[in-house]
């Protein structure tokens, strides 16, 4: 392909790209809606632009117009796309597919709905270079073989033998990212690639994808809404809100000197100011080994856990998906009764299952989780979600109870007038705002706070995580705050406990978990969280001691 | 909700459903006719006098549609309330309560519904008294299976959803779970189900009617209409088409009103929408 | 590789098995230990002390219940239906014919149903929310609403008085050549067409649609594959198992039409058998006939169950 290439070096070329979608509200007549409103970039042959933006941001649909692709109805209405120095959504169909799949190819964020479950891996990987005749099957084959050992995937001679089902997450994604390459495009529209994975498995896939598309010289858009992941890859950086261009830059200078105030919200956000509190003389909630199994007995989802919570204060639990994390929240809950070990309250033992535990214990642990929208029900208003544990449990009615939701709602930052709202009419935020708010209502000792900030965006999630700490301040509760984002932890953590494989493998406080020396999967860790500087996946790939857990 | 934002359809489907239950209420004020009143000849033609003219006896059509409207609705309904309330009921213990008695219910229903309703109701029919309570009970208990099955669906997956849980940690009792935390949220997919069985309730009972097993001469439902009238086709007479198209009118205009509901309040926003 | 596809069909073949002995009894207890007496029930109200005592004695009605169920199996098992009470024929002898007959005239709506169910359920597809899928999609949800007697007097009306095409009574005996046999069942062959296959069709068109909306089938758009290659190799290897479930279990809904369509058109089939004998309470006849209409049905089922195991990739090619 090289050779046919325009002179100019110009590879991609976007001009006021507008692009629309028809939405079909219930109830209300169709309408239009402009998710990208006149967007224009370049890219030259071999260079990475990163795009970047949060959810509802454009980003992925920019990505997908430089294969005049428009996904889910979604329509390119105006501007020009350029690419190889022809307007490509002037090609017509026959020409749109002969450029896709050879001069554009696309990365996936999940490789596992991806793939076609009935096919093997190989027969996908090699498909669109021979269907493009860029490659007889042998040479397509030779050419995977290549690229998965480039990408360091095991047994790269025959993993190509098997079904997308019987690989990995992170493998998969590799084999997606061979798959791209191995037509041997000029531009690969990565998707998303790393975000579906554990933060172990990010980093690797992450270098592999760098690798390889420093040794293949093809160029790349990147689009992801984590900044410090861009970071890493990416030659220049473009910033999006809401379909429109914010800012466009060099990497090193929107993560050094953004000169927006939305760009330098998007690089600060990690920054939270917290000052570690000491562990007071005895704590109110002591978890003592505590060993829990689904199915019977039969799958241990906790091994022998010890951790102690202070009045107060925050203990965080991090740990990646299967680490146990979740299931320590049940286990003190008595949502999922422990096998063996105790859960102490006030000195006294809480009784295992959930049915036995009196009311005040009850009002004492108060709960939220990850997905507010599904932790309301949705024909409920946020007055009767906030208004019942008051009734539930301090008996109050009418006027009185009306007038502590209002109280409520003002703590939480949010005025009288959403006391009539449905859940359904409120952002991603609010929703979560609002189960604060009923959690706070009992006036418990403990919140537990299952991953509460990651099915947010940064900015709303950092405002979450500000309330959170006020709100510690104010009604002196104690938090469990369970995740698998280190950078939260420590924002908000006074200690914190590492599980990995439903083992507690390091503890204490802050200072002192994150204070070296490290055990391997602390050091594993702390090591694959993505940091906002140019250089750092190189430095922490070499620094490394231990296999990522995924693998 | 704005009486303009009802979709022609449904308007359809509400007006011909009201206009026969209109019918099947005030029968008596409504028909011409008496139901078993001679009035004419074998088979007439429609005429002026008799709108859809005669049936096989020389009795008034339009008299008999109108009376065939009340007993049809009539077993249809009471069918459809047991089944309704048989099945949600059970449906909703078994899922929050689980354990055995989950098991076996659940079990049982799928024997039941291993063999064909239509089958196992003659089977059963053939031992049975023919009368109208043998009906209604016979219908209502096969179909109350399919009702088992959605709620208990239904409420399975609210169930383990977090705000049930959320209010399980918070200590509410069983009852309250029930009728405040999945009742409302189950209620689309069951109102849109109560129209869907209803129509099974008609045609079943016409199946059964026209094989000459359901409602008994000289009371007559509309399936009990055709099978009467069912001679005069190979002469070219269409009475028997008559109260066969009514059933099939009937049943289009609740599915529409099925449709239209399930549509509606699929998007959950309290039913303010 | 195929081990554990082997046994998930094992065990689905012998739960099949459970289901039917369960069915068997069911069905035997719902004839038997329901209130009322069979014998009063046959007889009549009027009937003497004398025939009744005689009746059940005849009937075996005084052994317990069990007892009966054993002899009842063990003779089906045996091919041995028993007598029908109302004619004295052996059972098993009259079901033969008819049930060649019933399962001729399913075979042949199945034969015209199946691929246009699956053509037209693609059609729709094709053009989703166009035109074509909502004329189809309304015409599905009328049909749905139709009676099969409305559908089986409307063609006799039209086809065999109006322009007296075809016949109005299906008459077929041993005898009956083929084509001849095939004239008589074209219009109940119609009718059962037309009661499975808007049903059908949009049972198809969901499957489909559900496998065109994954994310594997936009991998292959933006590889640019043709639209007709994206179907052939990446939506059809995925949409066959769940399009067998809708054709087996539209199949199992068919042989319970079979019933009414047999009444309508007056056709020699197990349907009408069923429906004669109970009107007339024979209630071995009725046993027997409910069992096999059950043992098909249930046939049907465990095909569309083997279809989606041994088409799951998951399960043909284990970790």
């Amino acid at each position: 392909m090289a050779d046919t290439k325009a002179n100019s070096g110009k590879l991609l070329d976007i001009r006021n790209l507008r692009i629309e979608a028809t939405v079909y509200p219930p109830g209300e007549a169709p309408k239009t809606i402009t998710l990208v409103h006149d967007v224009s970039l370049t890219l030259e042959k071999g260079k990475v632009l990163g795009l970047i933006g949060e959810s509802g941001a454009g980003k992925s649909t920019i990505g997908l117009s430089s294969m005049a692709y428009g996904r889910g109805g979604v329509r390119i209405t105006g501007g020009e796309v350029i690419l190889n120095g022809r307007d490509i959504l002037k090609v017509g169909p026959k020409g749109v597919r002969a450029l896709r799949g050879r001069e554009v190819c696309y990365v996936a964020q999940s490789a596992a709905a991806a793939f076609n479950p009935a096919h093997k891996l190989i027969d996908q990987v090699v498909e669109a270079a021979m269907l493009h005749g860029t490659a007889t099957r042998a040479e397509a084959e030779k050419r995977a073989v290549a690229l998965f050992k480039k990408l360091s995937l095991p047994n790269p001679e025959t993993i190509g033998e098997r079904y997308p089902h019987q690989v990995s997450g992170g493998q998969l994604q590799r084999v997606m990212t061979a798959m791209a390459l191995c037509s041997e495009p000029d531009l690969i529209v990565f998707d998303e690639p790393t975000t579906a994975l554990d933060v172990t498995t990010q980093i690797d896939v992450l270098a592999a994808i760098k690798d390889a598309i420093r040794d293949t010289h093809v160029a790349a858009l990147y689009i992801t809404h984590d900044l410090a992941v861009v970071a890493q890859v990416s030659d220049e950086i473009m910033v999006l809100r809401h379909g429109r261009l914010v800012e466009w830059g060099g990497t090193r200078q929107i993560i050094k000197e953004p000169r927006q105030e939305y760009t330098n919200a998007l690089v600060s956000v990690h920054e939270i100011e917290h000052k570690e509190q000491q562990p007071g003389t005895t704590p109110f909630l002591s978890v003592k080994n505590v060993t829990a199994a689904y199915g019977g007995g039969h799958v241990k989802v906790l091994k022998n856990v010890s951790v102690d919570i202070y009045p107060g204060q925050t203990l965080a639990v991090v740990g990646e998906s299967g680490s146990g994390k979740s299931t320590l929240a049940r286990a003190i809950t008595g949502l999922l009764p422990p096998e063996e070990g105790t859960v102490t309250f006030d000195g006294r033992p809480l009784a295992n299952r959930l049915a036995d535990r009196p009311k005040e214990d009850l009002r004492q642990l108060q709960m939220i989780y990850q997905m507010a929208d599904v932790a309301m029900n949705p024909r409920q208003t946020v007055g009767t979600i906030i208004g019942r544990p008051l009734e539930f449990y301090f008996g109050m009615k009418g006027r009185e109870r009306d007038k502590r939701v209002a109280e409520l709602l003002d703590e939480i930052e949010m005025g009288k007038g959403f006391v009539d709202r449905y859940p359904a009419e409120l952002s991603g935020g609010q929703k979560q705002r609002v189960c604060i708010a009923r959690s706070l209502a009992a006036k418990p000792k403990l919140i537990i706070c299952d991953e509460v900030t990651s099915a947010l965006d940064p900015l709303v999630a950092h405002g979450i995580l500000k309330l959170l700490l006020n709100l510690q301040q104010h009604e002196k509760v104690a938090y469990l705050f369970i995740t698998h984002d280190l950078a939260t932890v420590k924002s908000i953590a006074d200690s914190i406990a590492v599980m990995y494989r439903g083992e507690v493998v390091r503890y204490g406080s802050k200072s002192k978990v994150l204070t070296p020396p490290f055990d391997a999967y602390t050091d594993l860790l702390l090591s694959s969280v993505p940091e906002m500087e140019i250089g750092w996946l190189e430095k922490a790939i070499k620094g490394r001691r231990m296999e990522s857990a995924g693998n | 909700m704005a009486l303009r934002q009802i979709p022609v359809t449904a308007w359809i489907g509400l007006i011909l459903t009201g206009a026969f239950a209109f019918c099947a209420i005030f029968a008596p004020w409504v028909a011409p006719h008496g139901n078993g009143e001679i009035v004419g000849d074998v088979w007439e033609p429609m005429s002026a006098a008799h709108w859809l003219g005669t049936d096989n006896l020389g009795r008034d059509l339009i008299s008999r549609m109108i009376y065939g409207a009340r007993i049809t609705m009539e077993i249809a309904v009471a069918a459809t309330a047991l089944s309704f309330s048989l099945g949600s009921i059970l449906g909703f213990t078994a899922a929050v309560f689980g354990g055995w008695f989950d098991t076996l219910l659940s079990r049982f229903v799928d024997l039941l519904m291993s063999i064909p309703t239509l089958i196992f109701g003659l089977v059963v029919l053939s031992v049975l008294p023919t009368n109208t309570l043998t009906l209604i009970l016979v219908m209502g208990i096969l179909d109350s299976t399919r009702v088992y099955r959605l709620s208990r669906a239904v409420a399975v997956d609210i169930n383990v959803m977090d705000f049930v849980e959320a209010a399980k940690l918070r200590g509410e009792g069983k009852a309250w779970i029930i009728f405040r935390e999945i009742l409302p949220n189950a209620l689309s997919p069951l109102v849109a189900e109560l129209g869907v069985r209803f129509i099974f309730a008609v045609l079943f009972l016409s199946a059964l009617s026209f094989l000459g097993l359901g409602v008994q001469p000289p009371d007559s439902d509309w399936g009990g209409m055709v099978k009467e009238n069912k001679d005069g086709i190979v002469f070219g007479i269409p009475a028997a088409l008559i109260p066969a198209a009514a059933i099939a009118v009937l049943a289009i205009s609740v599915n529409l009103v099925a449709d239209w509901v399930l549509n509606r309040t699929t998007s959950l926003k309290g039913g303010r929408g | 590789m195929s081990s554990p596809i082997l046994r998930l069909v094992a065990q689905r073949i012998l739960l099949g098995l459970v289901l039917l002995f369960a069915v068997s009894v069911l069905i035997f207890a719902g004839t038997q230990i329901l209130p009322g007496d069979v014998a009063q029930a046959i007889l009549g109200q009027s009937a003497t002390p004398e025939a009744l005592a005689n009746l059940r004695e005849q009937l075996g009605l005084n052994d317990p219940a069990w007892l009966r169920y054993m002899h009842w199996l063990w003779g089906i098992l045996h091919g041995d239906f028993g007598t029908a009470q109302s004619s004295g024929l052996d059972i098993a002898s009259s079901i033969g014919t008819r049930l060649k007959n019933t399962l001729f005239l399913a075979a042949c709506a199945a034969i015209v149903a199946v691929p246009l169910a699956v053509v037209l359920g693609l059609i729709a597809v094709r053009y989703r929310n166009g035109f074509v899928d909502k004329l189809i999609s309304g015409l599905a949800l009328a049909s749905t609403s139709f009676p099969e007697f409305f559908i089986g007097y409307v063609l006799i009306f039209v086809f065999a008085v109006h322009w007296q095409i075809f016949p109005s009574i299906s008459t077929v005996d041993d005898s009956t050549p083929f084509l001849e046999r095939l004239q008589a069942v074209v219009l109940p062959a119609t009718a059962l067409t037309l009661v499975v296959l808007a049903h059908m069709m949009r049972m198809t068109r969901a499957a489909i649609l559900n496998v065109m909306q994954s994310a594997y089938i936009e991998t292959a758009e933006l590889k640019g594959l043709k639209p007709f290659d994206i179907i052939r190799k990446h939506a059809f290897p995925n949409a066959i198992a769940p399009v067998v479930n809708v054709v087996m279990l539209n199949l199992a809904y068919l042989i319970v039409g079979v019933v009414v369509v047999e009444v309508i058109f007056v056709y020699p089939g197990m349907g009408q058998y069923l429906v004669d004998h109970v009107a007339k309470r024979d209630v071995p006849v009725v046993q027997a006939v409910g069992l096999i209409f059950a043992a098909v049905y249930i046939t049907l089922n465990i095909i569309a169950d083997i279809a989606a195991i041994v088409a799951n990739p998951r399960l043909r090619h284990p970790k």
